[in-house]
């Protein structure tokens, strides 16, 4: 076979030493190719990273960034440890759960529960005018809740689980179909259809209004049936996990180095070219880039039609308080609110839509031997028109973000204790943020509408993972990653 | 290699892509499907698994093979014959 095996096998042939860009003398030597180069160091490149290593394909992962993480990453300010993107790890599955999403992803990265250290949630609820959904992980206990708040459509709604657990969600060859249309041939209520739809689209739809069925599916056992959990540490935890069972397993992975370009060579994917023209060759290359975004690095060989790239993004503040949020009397894990009837998703045409949103406690999860976070902390999110947020001049942009925060602030503490007494410290992030360090276009959270289930794109040995190809979440984008490395590099 | 050893290999390969399975009272005759957790990405582990540990390659058309353990070791045998034994 080409190349050579990192964890055993006699070293490769390599070219001379290559400078790596940052002013420091050569260090990195590259083997004549690669297996496979992946771009982007998040969940699903790392993730695939670590199942090409375990068998021995010399893989390298590429990431134009400092650190590693993309959508879910974490960072350090003024003291304190910030995580970027999650609020809670769906598909939450306690320790000895040997079926399900989160086990299965164990499984494949050879990995051990306790390594995510994930503890359950205290308990969320959906909140809209006149109406309060309590759920937790228990399932049963969703159901009974769902039925006692709207008793008229109790035989509805037990109809519409039994059809949620019959679907396939898995099977890649879907036909796309309206999570609204099924919903209301189970279930008259519309604030009810709205208050199911509330929390799956908020943690995972990129599309607006409505949903595809399969993915209202994925999400529903992800959030409902299975539920929610946290590491301690926070999604660093998982981060750090993956990346050193990656390098002990002989993977390579370079911060710092973005690729401008994919070598295409009579259809066919043939290497990379960094951001400082370092060419590596590869003889496959997975990007968890996005679609669009991927597509763009092609340019020598375009695709046969335009790909549209994801436009549902959100703007979140993150409080940090001088105390728990429970010393204030605020217990719940994740509040999904909507002040209005109607339920609303979709780029809002305002800077924010603060008539919705998220409101976020890290603390209120069941950590081991009563553990508490440090501090308090409050992370209220909303949707935002990325146009807005990306085309502000700079001196109007810290203003806005402020003003906004504000906003979004006052409109959850409807829901909330008042917290503005106790808050020392505030982060705020935009979709401008989340494309500055992620690169998805417009900042895109969810990604494209349109999904690439297969993960092949119009260039044979080229893949996507991630985000665009349509497995959302922690758990989601990890699968994606092994789904894809499976399928495509492995057989 | 024996098909007592053949056996062990196959076993050691299930604890590892499903080390919270029981396999102590596996029976060789049931498919592994009916006694434990395994769907075609654990198949294709094993397969892979036995790429990586004895370099041979099992083509997808044989995938078949691999139902019960005692077809699986009736279809390895000829292919592991010269491979030393796991220690």
């Amino acid at each position: 076979m080409s190349g050579c095996g990192f964890a055993a096998g006699p070293p490769c042939p390599v070219r001379e030493p290559v400078g790596t860009g940052d002013g420091l003398p050569p260090t990195w030597f590259p083997p004549v190719r690669y297996h496979t180069v992946i771009i982007g160091a998040g969940m699903s490149g790392l993730a695939a990273g670590i199942r090409l290593a375990y068998y021995e394909k010399p893989v390298c992962i590429l990431e134009r960034h400092t650190t590693i993480g993309g959508l879910n990453s974490f960072y350090r300010l003024r003291g304190r440890n910030y995580d970027v993107g999650l609020h809670a790890v769906t598909n939450y599955a306690p320790p000895g759960t040997r079926r399900g999403p989160l086990a299965k992803l164990l499984k494949q990265l050879r990995l051990r529960w306790d390594d995510f250290d994930l503890s359950p949630q205290c308990g969320s609820s959906v909140v809209f005018p006149g109406h309060r959904i309590p759920f937790d992980n228990d399932f049963d206990r969703f159901c009974d809740n769902v039925c006692d708040e709207f008793p008229q459509q109790a035989d509805g709604f037990r109809r519409l689980v039994a059809t949620i657990d019959a679907f396939d969600e898995l099977n890649l060859e879907q036909e796309p179909q309206s999570a609204r249309a099924v919903l209301a041939e189970h279930v008259s209520d519309p604030m009810l259809i709205d208050m199911l739809l509330c929390p799956l689209m908020f943690y995972g739809s990129a599309i607006p209004h409505d949903m595809d069925f399969s993915q209202f599916c994925i999400m529903f056992k992800s959030v409902f049936v299975q539920g929610f959990g946290r590491p301690y540490r926070g999604v660093r935890q998982i981060l750090k996990t993956l990346v050193r069972h990656y390098r002990e397993l002989g993977g390579e992975l370079k911060l710092r180095h973005g690729v401008r370009e994919i070598r295409v060579d009579n259809g066919r994917a043939v290497g990379v070219v960094l951001d400082d023209g370092t060419e590596i060759e590869a003889e496959n290359v997975l990007s968890s880039a996005g679609h669009a975004e991927t597509c763009r690095l092609t340019d020598q060989a375009p695709p046969p039609a335009p790909v549209q790239a994801g436009e549902l993004s959100f703007n979140e503040a993150i409080f940090v308080l001088d105390r728990q949020p429970s010393d204030l009397g605020h217990d719940e894990t994740i509040v999904f609110y909507n002040n209005r009837n109607e339920f609303e998703y979709a780029s809002p045409e305002d800077p924010c839509d603060v008539r919705s949103g998220i409101i976020c406690s890290p603390n209120n999860f069941r950590y081991d031997d009563d553990l508490r976070l440090e501090d308090g902390y409050i992370r209220i999110t909303a949707l935002a028109n990325p146009d807005y947020w990306m085309n502000l001049p700079d001196e109007e942009y810290y203003p806005a973000k402020e003003a906004w925060c504000e906003r979004m602030l006052q409109s959850a503490l409807e829901h909330i204790p008042d917290i503005r007494p106790h808050i020392v410290d505030t982060d705020v992030f935009t979709p401008r943020t989340i494309r500055r360090f992620t690169g998805h276009d417009r900042g895109a959270v969810y990604g494209a509408p349109k999904k690439i289930l297969t993960g092949s794109t119009h260039v044979d040995g080229l893949y996507l993972c991630g985000t665009d190809q349509g497995f959302l979440g922690i758990i989601g984008s990890m699968l994606s990653g092994i789904t894809m490395a499976n399928n495509h590099l492995l057989r | 290699m024996a098909p007592a050893d053949i056996r062990q290999v196959v076993l050691d390969i299930l604890e590892r892509i499903a080390p919270d399975e029981d396999l102590s009272s596996l029976d060789d005759s049931v498919p592994f499907r009916e006694q434990m957790e395994l769907d075609s990405m654990d198949f294709l582990d094993i397969v892979m698994e036995l790429r990586k540990q004895y370099r041979i390659q099992i083509p997808e058309s044989d995938y078949e093979h691999l139902v019960t353990m005692d077809s699986t070791v009736a279809y390895l045998t000829p292919l592991l014959k010269d491979a030393p034994a796991p220690a």
